[in-house]
């Protein structure tokens, strides 16, 4: 990506945060219980730094603008109740040097964020530096931050980085602000939807699309880095598996075997591709090598074995066969052996995905006509349904393990009309269920692992 | 204030906000999974006085393949270009044999000719395991043309999964009529 965070400098972290005991601490294993009360007050900058910004930027008041980011972003994990600025009693210079902490406790704030942006020249070029501080209203004190110095147009990453830090403080869990998602871009009527690859930050900012839609183009997945994509491209009508380099723009593929290559994934250490080929009405899951080139058959049975996923260690894998009848959820090792069904419940079951965390599998089932987004242990034990719907599917963890993205297709009336296909988030605990914001009808999510 | 006496009072709101919640959970997956019978056999029993469609859909489809000529092109003049599947299904019913035979025989009259057979699903599966049966159906329909005389380097398999519906309703019909695989001439 362009805009690859020129962290060139000091991520300094100038308030150490010491012993880790902290007052405020939120427990994100339950569902939305109270949110916690914060304030996140406008970040401050002086007057020299506010004409270089406009200049730069085009943007008035952009610690206001950061401070928004760090807000939505906190307000929609459902475990925080952001305060209206409008109640806010003390000034952003102020507060940032030293909040009187009684004027927030006043507001019933139990958390405040503050921050500074000074805009700086470092050889001869613009830079923009942002410092955060946490503070513990009720303990009177500060808890967290840090300061880092960027190209002015990284300032939403900046944002995304301040409220990964803040989740952490305040959960004990690592963020998954400073994400992107990738995912396919639909427009068009239902019989001939025009599809590209799309790509853009968590908090549906900053969208670019990566194909122009002259081919039919589905399932794109992140490496590991997020720097590489494999998805499946029409390009010519043969479907294959592709790669994309979403930073040259660089494209091969990957999966040119005499016959269909779908359903890709990479390894966790981004060295392979797993995917299905279909050959002769038969669908068998095959793994490439990157870097030998050799590619390697894993399954060998006449039934339809699709959508493999890696575990986060890499030993293990999870697909969906139709090998017992009707499609259910198996797991095997990642040499092909060892092959074993783990859903047993009623229904159908496909679209097994890991946990980054290693210990569930989120699933697409359908039973009685609708479809559930759902988990289960990897052992197949522990079966939850976290949301249902007319039609649903494909998950996608986010890198914390925390919550799933996935899309929900509407049922059209009695004309045919009124489809639409979105991008929906819902957390594991099965609350806090959101539209995700995308500038087109969109599908088939990724959710890419931290940036750097 | 005493910053103590607040937290175990918000402890034990939590812990009793928890039992609550965890209570509210469990009744709430059991209400939305159970009663959420199968729409179509409901629509039958309940609307007797709007036979009439019903027996209009009964003529349409049999079993659930689709059975009716709306969306029915032709590969040559009397030689209908699609067949029609039940759902996960891949078997070649009495009536797909018989239009794929009709396609051989016009193939095997004219040699230049290349197709593709072209497989498609429903909107009621998962994308990736729709574009393997679309793939699936295609090669019955493939497999049913080369027992027929047509060889197999004349027949290319496209599979589209659920990615090109004809029909863009959300019913039993319609999704009877995407079920299908297309044979379009190449050439």
């Amino acid at each position: 990506m362009r805009n690859k965070l020129l962290l060139i400098f000091i991520f300094c972290f100038f308030f150490k945060p010491g012993i880790s005991y902290s007052l405020v601490e939120i427990d994100i294993t339950r569902g939305n219980l109270d949110p916690l009360p914060i304030s996140v007050s406008p970040f401050f900058a002086d007057e020299t730094s506010i004409k270089k910004i406009k200049k730069n930027l085009n943007i008035d008041n952009l610690g206001l603008e950061i401070s928004k980011v760090i807000e939505n972003n906190l307000r929609k994990t459902g475990l925080f109740d952001t305060l209206d600025k409008e109640s806010f009693l003390q000034r952003p210079d102020i507060a940032h040097l030293k909040p009187r902490f009684e004027d927030w406790a006043l507001i019933k704030s139990q958390v405040l964020i503050t921050g500074k942006v000074t805009s700086k020249i470092i050889n001869e070029k613009d830079y923009i530096r942002i410092e955060f501080k946490l503070w513990d209203v009720l303990g009177a004190k500060m808890v967290d931050g840090f300061s880092l110095t960027t190209v002015p147009t990284n300032w939403r990453r900046v944002g995304h980085k301040i409220s990964d830090k803040v989740y952490e403080r305040l959960t004990g869990e690592s963020g998954y602000f400073d994400t992107r998602i990738i995912y396919v871009a639909e427009e068009g009527p239902k019989t001939q939807r025009v599809k590209k690859l799309a790509i853009m930050d968590q908090d549906g900012f900053n969208t670019k699309y990566l194909t122009l839609g002259n081919e039919l183009v589905l399932t794109p997945r992140f490496n590991p880095t997020n720097q590489m994509v494999t998805y499946l491209s029409y390009f010519r009508n043969m479907p294959r598996v592709y790669l994309l380099n979403i930073e040259t723009g660089k494209q091969e593929v990957v999966g040119d075997f005499p016959g269909m290559t779908f359903a890709p994934r990479f390894s966790p250490d981004g060295k392979k591709i797993i995917m299905s080929l279909a050959k002769d009405g038969n669908s068998e899951i095959w793994v490439r090598n990157l870097e030998t080139n050799i590619q390697e058959k894993l399954t060998d049975h006449p039934s339809i074995d699709t959508s493999p996923s890696y575990s986060p260690d890499g030993k293990y894998i999870t697909f969906n066969s139709d090998r017992s009848g009707y499609q259910q959820i198996y797991v095997m090792r990642s040499d092909g052996s060892k092959v074993k069904r783990i859903s047993f419940g009623k229904g159908i079951y496909g679209t097994p995905v890991w946990s980054p965390r290693g210990d569930l599998i989120a699933f697409t089932k359908l039973h009685k006509g609708k479809f559930f987004i759902g988990v289960m242990r990897t052992d197949g034990s522990g079966e939850r349904l976290l949301t249902e719907n007319f039609y649903q599917e494909a998950p996608s963890w986010s890198p914390n393990g925390r919550i799933i993205i996935f899309y929900r297709e509407t049922k059209t009336d009695d004309k045919g009309q009124g489809f639409s296909a979105k991008l929906w988030s819902i957390d594991l605990t099965g609350y806090n269920e959101r539209l995700v914001n995308t500038q087109t009808d969109a599908s088939d999510p990724s959710w890419s692992s931290l940036l750097d | 204030m005493n910053l103590n006496k607040i937290l175990k009072n918000a402890f034990l709101i939590v812990i009793f906000g928890l039992i609550i919640s965890a209570c509210a959970t469990k009744k709430s997956v059991k209400t939305t999974t159970e009663p959420s019978t199968s729409s179509t056999t409901t629509t039958k029993a309940d609307e007797t006085q709007k036979a009439d469609p019903i027996e209009k859909l009964d003529a349409l489809m049999q079993g659930d393949v689709y059975v009716g000529s709306d969306t029915v092109g032709e590969l040559a003049s009397g030689v209908p270009d699609r067949v029609f599947f039940a759902t996960n299904e891949t078997i070649l019913t009495t009536a797909s044999r018989e239009t794929l035979r009709k396609q051989a025989a016009w193939l095997r009259q004219n040699a230049n000719v290349t197709v593709v057979v072209e497989g498609h699903a429903d909107e009621r599966g998962t994308r990736e395991y729709n574009l393997a049966l679309g793939e699936r159906r295609a090669n019955a329909a493939k497999d049913y043309l080369m027992t027929y005389g047509v060889s197999s380097d004349r027949i290319k398999v496209l599979s589209y999964g659920k990615e090109r519906p004809v029909d863009s309703g959300s019913n039993p019909l319609s999704w009877s009529k995407n079920r299908r695989s297309v044979t379009i001439k190449a050439n």
